[in-house]
């Protein structure tokens, strides 16, 4: 306590001192050849003006009037002699510099501050690092500031701080050249990812405000790679695929439950969560804290959605379309079956289907049929292609129409090569390929009829399922039948062949040909189980519900056939679910024969009717 | 501009087999790492290269991985500054204790006050910072100006300059064409050249058909 006062009363001393100099005495540069030689002198072991300078620096909080004027101007003199600082001399000053807090400050210590920043790390390459380091610590504001973010306070804050720590990078970038390719690695390494949502979100809208900025040219790319990384991360990070495999119906249904207030269905899944004496409030909330995950990648996706309708209104969509291209072939598509991160393509997509849209299916499809990439890769790419065929609304019939030929040529290509008898391990790929196909024109089947030049390669698919191979035997049963439904309604084949399916979700050859990663069960564009980021993807997706299969015209109206009609009378706000999403669910998921695997059924959100 | 020179290395790339089908591009990725960076045996900064594939028959290493060498025939344009070489560079930013220049747009060079000769002034005119000759009202430095300056150090690593204005030969680029009569540059640098092993390329012309070319492959190699 004594030392600490009688710290201050040094620099109290120190700051009269320089008031005086300051003012009275001393010009502007007068007071940076005082700076100087107190550096100079810490080499001839003379240091009391040197700690004095140190001290001042570690002023943070709660600074009087007097105490920020010695500080501007401690901070400005230091950076008219920034090239008589030395890395190991002045080690203690150069530390207390770099952990100075930007959020700490008013604007006149941080336009201070950022100018000595910039000068040191202009003076030497040694500093470029260090200050780089500094100004992204600076993307996040301290913990305490987490509650404020949210008030108009915090929002002016926010600004005054972020602003000029752009700006300083955009200076630093103009005088180092060489800095942008220093500071990404930087900003991928420092990525808060495992701290609390606000920080997350704050750091990922400097991202992506350097992606759009002066020095985007340089950063853009990498940028983008890097928030991708960080929602994969995140995605894989959500681990529900083991209550997946169990019960589908409710894996899928399990998020949406929490965005329900009904927490007592919570207790029920999470029964396995310590019972202790809480509150059942408390209770609740700890259930969702362990998905905050969830609610953290929620977040981020909303925030990359509104970035490419930010990027699509400037005309710069096609540019950035380009590195998410990339990153999803190089980290979405290779991940153990991503769950959420593919909706960022989605959404792009959907956002310019002439261009995006049509580049994505393209590369799926390139993929698919690229015998560069593993086989893993390539089922994954068909099942990614399936499923974005089928789901989104934006695409027209005539693309996908030209991809469906692809995949249908090259099943038939591959029929005629390897031929064989039915082998569900060894030619996994091929199934997938007719999995994908039947797929898609479960959901799609009467727009294809309509395209006219795709009705030879319509049949083709006849040949291919009736192949020695026998499609039909190893795909999930439940496409298959629910594709032989609609083919016979639509009067597609000539000759009908009776499956008996017993109703399975999948079967053992289904099984066999999906492999350990249960690549047959993989429909990667499944309603978006993220509440915030649904209201973003909800517009253009194509719910099951929204379907109507050729069968529909003729056969008598069952239950489900009314639910839809109510709900076509929706279809303009595309809020397509029904009154009760869970019994409807249990009495239309588990127990309603006609079958369909469980991910593809009707997405049942709460909070639309 | 002096430390600018053109070296024809021979040069093995050992090629992994995962990239067997596409040497070619395998070669070029290998050698655009080393773009922008200093690197010892070339001794300099590798700007550009222009390679040839030398044979279609590569030797294979045995080992785990067997990669195998592909011999090729470069021809690198390298950046190699040494102490009391004359740079050229465009001044980003002046104050009064400091002027900070790029070299050939990747560069970046400070020129601290007690290096800049006491001829120059500091001066302030419609809101600019300057520094201008006092015995030569003509000579003037500001931001935008090319200007040619003594190297005293090279951070290798980081390829940040240390340079100075206190010989009469540096300054302004414009100014000193103009009076180039009174300072023997063209002397200096024949002497530099027979003194360097490597071929060594004077002259603005070359670093400023390259200027180009380098722009490009920087992006290039920040965007990978």
């Amino acid at each position: 306590m004594g030392a600490e006062e009688f710290g201050y009363n040094v620099e109290a001393q120190t700051f009269n001192e320089m008031e005086d100099d300051d003012f009275n005495h001393f010009s502007d540069s007068e007071l940076v050849y005082h700076v100087r030689d107190a550096l100079n002198s810490v080499s001839s072991g003379d240091c009391d003006s040197y700690n004095q300078l140190v001290g001042v620096m570690h002023h943070s909080k709660g600074l009087a009037p007097d105490e920020v004027a010695l500080l501007v101007t401690s901070l400005k003199a230091l950076s008219g002699a920034v090239s008589y600082i030395d890395i190991s001399l002045h080690e203690a000053l150069l530390s207390s510099i770099f952990d100075m807090n930007m959020w700490n400050y008013g604007p006149d210590v941080m336009d201070a501050l950022l100018g000595l920043i910039i000068s040191l790390a202009s003076s030497n390459g040694k500093y470029v690092e260090s200050c780089l380091e500094m100004l992204v610590s600076s993307f996040t504001p301290p913990f305490s500031f987490i509650d404020l973010l949210k008030q108009p306070r915090g929002i002016a804050k926010k600004d005054q701080v972020l602003s000029r720590v752009h700006l300083a990078l955009k200076h630093i970038a103009d005088l180092v050249p060489l800095a942008p390719s220093k500071l990404c690695p930087i900003i991928s390494r420092k990525m808060p990812i495992y701290e609390k949502e606000p920080m997350v979100v704050v750091y990922a809208e400097n991202m992506l405000k350097l992606e759009s900025g002066a020095i985007g040219e340089f950063v853009s790319s990498t940028m983008l790679m890097a928030l991708m990384d960080t929602l994969i991360d995140l995605d894989v990070d959500i681990g529900w695929d083991g209550i997946l495999h169990d019960d589908s119906s409710k894996g899928i249904f399990q998020m949406e439950i929490e965005d329900m207030d009904e927490f007592a269905d919570y207790d029920e899944e999470d029964g396995t969560e310590d019972i202790l004496l809480q509150f059942p409030r408390e209770l609740s909330r700890k259930s969702l804290g362990g998905n905050s995950t969830a609610e953290k990648l929620d977040s981020l996706m909303v925030l990359t959605f509104e970035h490419l309708k930010s990027c699509e209104a400037s005309g710069r969509l096609t540019e950035v379309f380009e590195p998410l291209l990339d990153s999803f072939r190089i980290t979405v598509l290779t991940a153990y079956k991503s769950k959420f991160a593919q909706f960022v393509m989605f959404y792009a997509c959907a956002l310019d289907p002439e261009n995006c849209g049509v580049r994505f299916a393209v590369l799926l499809a390139d993929i698919f049929a690229c015998e560069d990439y593993p086989l893993s890769f390539r089922m994954s790419a068909v099942a990614y292609l399936a499923s974005y065929l089928s789901r989104g609304n934006f695409l027209s019939a005539p693309l996908v129409a030209s991809i469906l030929k692809r995949l249908v040529d090259w099943c038939f290509e591959y029929c005629n090569r390897k031929g064989g008898e039915m082998n569900p391990t060894s030619h996994r790929l091929f199934y997938s390929g007719c999995q994908a196909i039947m797929y898609v024109l479960c959901f799609r089947m009467k727009s294809m009829i309509d395209v006219a030049w795709f009705k030879p390669h319509l049949l083709l698919i006849e040949q291919i399922l009736k192949h020695k191979l026998s499609p039909l035997k190893v795909c999930l049963p439940s496409v298959v039948e629910e594709f032989c439904r609609q083919a016979e309604a639509a009067q597609l084949f000539t000759s009908s062949e009776e499956f008996n399916f017993n109703d399975l979700l999948e079967s053992e050859h289904s099984r066999a040909f999906g492999g350990m990663e249960r690549l047959d069960m993989f429909f990667p564009f499944d309603p978006c189980l993220l509440k915030k980021s649904d209201r973003f993807i909800r517009p253009h997706f194509v719910y099951w519900s929204m379907v109507r299969p050729p069968y529909d015209d003729d056969e008598c109206i069952s239950d489900e056939d009314v639910v839809e009609e109510e709900l076509d009378l929706d279809v303009s706000k595309m809020s397509i679910t029904p009154r009760n999403p869970l019994s409807y669910w249990i009495s239309n998921g588990l127990e309603e024969p006609r079958g369909m695997p469980a991910r593809i059924r009707p997405s049942t959100s709460p909070e639309s009717l | 501009m002096e430390g600018l020179k053109v070296s024809d290395a021979n040069l093995v790339v050992y090629v992994h087999p995962s990239k067997s089908n596409k040497v070619p591009q395998a070669v070029l990725r290998e050698l655009s790492s080393l773009l922008f960076r200093f690197n010892e045996s070339f001794d300099g900064v590798v700007l550009a290269y222009d390679v040839q594939i030398q044979d279609k028959i590569a030797k294979i290493l045995p080992g785990f991985h067997p990669h195998f060498g592909v011999k090729l025939k470069a021809k690198l344009l390298l950046f190699a500054p040494k102490p009391n070489m004359l740079l050229e560079g465009k001044v980003v930013k002046l104050t009064e204790r400091s002027i900070h220049v790029i070299v050939l747009g990747f560069s970046s060079a400070i020129i601290t006050g007690e290096d800049i000769r006491e001829d120059f002034n500091h001066k302030i005119k419609h809101g600019d910072e300057l520094f201008a000759s006092r015995s030569q009202k003509r000579h003037v430095i500001k931001v935008g100006t090319m200007i040619r300056f003594l190297v005293k150090s090279f951070d290798e690593e980081r390829l940040h300059i240390s340079g100075s204005l206190l010989p009469a030969n540096t300054g302004s680029i414009r100014w000193l064409a103009r009076h180039s009569e009174d300072f023997s540059v063209s002397d200096r640098s024949t002497r530099k050249r027979s003194e360097s092993e490597g071929e060594l390329v004077g002259g603005e012309t070359y670093s400023l058909n390259n200027d180009h070319q380098i722009k490009k492959s920087k992006k290039h190699r920040i965007r990978e």
